[in-house]
């Protein structure tokens, strides 16, 4: 190992400290941004230093062909797509970034096995279990991602209503016996690359048949899965290529997507492997008819609810995955503005799974201007909404239902926000569909309770021009 | 068991302790940005592209090793910018979008 190659070594290192560091500063808004910074810098020196390494070993004219032709196209379409997705995209994106991710893993694999095939001695064992390891992880993540993204965009061959494949659960074992029993005879029988692209073929096919169940609303969960397969995948190209800087990256991804995914299941009170083999079935937006046994529901006309907010001290908004479906952030936030100028304090009250992923609510909030001190996350906000004059519900269903309070239903037990608690309330709400856990929300019987019956966006828009006429 | 794969394994078993003392204090407010600036970050898988470029030989190869270099550059710089893009959003004051800077040394 000569002085170049230590310096190479270190220069990883520096980017893998890079990405340690980032992500700490993360902890917050105030210095998340710079921290992403950081994390790119590291990637920016590590890749460098990889560079300088190639250079060094004398790589020929075609490699570095590939190299640069490859990095302006996949670069370049990922700049275009980053600049221009919206933010209400953001959970398909971040799909297809881990399905091109995990697929270059998948080939770093595949690569590494014909190398090993056409050499003349047999392969290590070891190497061999970290290849299938990659190649399946790689493979899974590639098609499941795909899938994940195109149900997401609301694709005709992937609707986002969970798809049942005929035999599913034969189908998903079958497949696993045939990765396994080719793994099998490719650690103790013989070396065999026909075999490698059948575990290939199997892990997409099984990729697809994981995630097509799978409803629109669980989507966040299993691209948080998702994510952190891949960065398990690149951990096992990096013990397949025998390169660190690939294992720590990964690693580090593998654990906090792990992390991730279970905060998002506990916060819908339910298991990832719940999710996995497919729930409550019916998938977002399964519309019920009304309960009449709980109570009767009072209907709110635009005017008086603006007259409500218009003179209240304090307005806790609680926006939901309908405010992210109906794009209405910056409808939301104009009301916000309108009532502050009146000298009404409004926060507004996130639950953990609100929007299409975790913290998704956040963003799009953040994207209409809302400054973050407002947004109050569930334990800091419930204490306070027993003060509030009105609490406003946009798009929220499952997440204020005090049945959840209560045990023997399908909600039961999920942490919720105290919407009840509030002086007044209201709801803005299509109809009185029934929200993902399929039961009626008590909340909308509340005698405290009106109901503004509008598409969010349209609703809001309402109230808006309302309160400027109080 | 090789050598250099105990090491490997003690770094791979390391780093996960750490993504999992790291992971645990972010605040859900910033759980999307999070998950989008791991996703970039396992666009590290561009270094071992590249690497596994310069060891091509064969036509095969050299596709492969081209289609893995385009993904993963794509999963890298889409994965930055896209973050980016969010975290510069994330602003203490409502002020109006631009100019950002003066705005919040004016409200103090």
């Amino acid at each position: 190992m000569d002085a170049i190659d230590v310096l190479v070594r270190l220069a990883w290192l520096a980017g893998a400290v890079g990405f340690v560091i980032g992500l700490i500063r993360m902890n917050s808004p105030a210095t998340a941004r710079n921290g992403n910074l950081l994390s790119a810098a590291g990637m920016a020196v590590a890749i460098g230093a990889t560079g300088i390494l190639i250079i060094r070993a004398g790589g020929d004219a075609t490699a570095w062909l590939i190299i640069a032709a490859g990095i302006l196209l996949g670069g370049g379409l990922g700049l275009y797509t980053a600049r221009t997705v919206a933010m209400t995209a953001m959970p398909q994106l971040v799909s297809l970034f881990n399905a091109v991710g995990g697929g270059a893993a998948a080939l770093i694999g595949i690569d590494e096995y014909i190398r090993l095939v056409n050499s003349p001695e047999a392969a290590p064992f070891t190497t061999t279990i970290f290849v299938v390891l990659d190649i399946v992880i790689g493979s899974v993540t590639f098609s499941g991602s795909l899938i994940a993204s195109g149900k997401l965009m609301g694709l005709s061959i992937t609707p986002s209503r969970p798809v049942m494949v005929p035999g599913g659960q034969l189908v998903t074992i079958a497949l696993a016996a045939i990765v396994v029993a080719s793994a099998g005879y490719l650690f103790f029988v013989e070396d065999s690359l026909a075999l490698m692209f059948v575990i290939v073929a199997a892990s997409l096919v099984f990729g697809i048949t994981m995630t097509l169940p799978i409803g629109g609303a669980d989507m966040p969960v299993v691209i948080s899965l998702l994510n952190s397969f891949t960065g398990t995948a690149v951990a096992m190209a990096g013990f397949v290529i025998d390169n660190v800087v690939l294992i720590i990256a990964g690693a580090l991804v593998g654990a906090s997507g792990a992390i991730l995914t279970k905060l998002m299941a506990d916060a819908m009170n339910r298991s990832v492997l719940n999710i996995m083999v497919g729930g409550f079935g019916g998938g977002e937006g399964t519309v019920g008819p009304a309960g009449s046994e709980g109570g009767t529901v009072r209907s709110i006309g635009v005017d008086d609810a603006a007259i409500q907010l218009a003179y209240a001290s304090s307005v806790i908004v609680v926006p939901g995955y309908g405010l992210a479906v109906a794009q209405a952030q910056h409808a939301v936030r104009e009301l916000a503005d309108l009532l502050e100028e009146r000298g009404v304090t409004v926060n507004y009250a996130i639950h953990p799974v609100a929007g299409r992923m975790p913290g998704h609510m956040n963003v799009l909030l953040a994207e209409a201007n809302v400054p973050y001190p407002q947004l109050r996350e569930m334990e800091d906000v419930n204490p306070e909404f027993e003060r509030a004059d009105v609490a406003l519900v946009v798009g929220a269903n499952d997440v204020t239902n005090p049945a959840a309070r209560r045990p023997g239903n399908p909600v039961s037990g999920m942490p919720i926000l105290d919407v009840d608690h509030a002086k007044s309330i209201i709801v803005i709400k299509r109809s009185m569909g029934r929200g993902y856990a399929g039961i009626d929300n008590e909340l909308y019987v509340n005698p405290k309770t009106g109901m503004l019956f509008a598409d969010a966006k349209q609703g809001l828009a309402d109230l808006v021009s309302a309160v400027k006429a109080v | 068991m090789t050598d250099p794969l105990l090491t490997n394994f003690i770094i791979f078993v390391l780093a996960i302790l750490c993504g999992f003392a790291v992971i645990s204090k972010v605040p859900a407010t910033l759980h999307t940005p999070l998950m989008s600036g791991a996703n970039s970050i396992h666009g590290i898988v561009l270094v071992g592209s590249m690497l596994i470029a310069t060891s091509a030989r064969d036509p095969l190869g050299y596709g492969i090793a081209a289609i893995a270099v385009a993904f993963s550059a794509m999963n890298v710089v889409g994965g930055y910018v896209v973050t980016d893009r969010m975290l510069q959003m994330f602003r203490k004051r409502g002020a109006p979008a631009r100019p950002a800077d003066a705005a919040e040394r004016s409200e103090g």
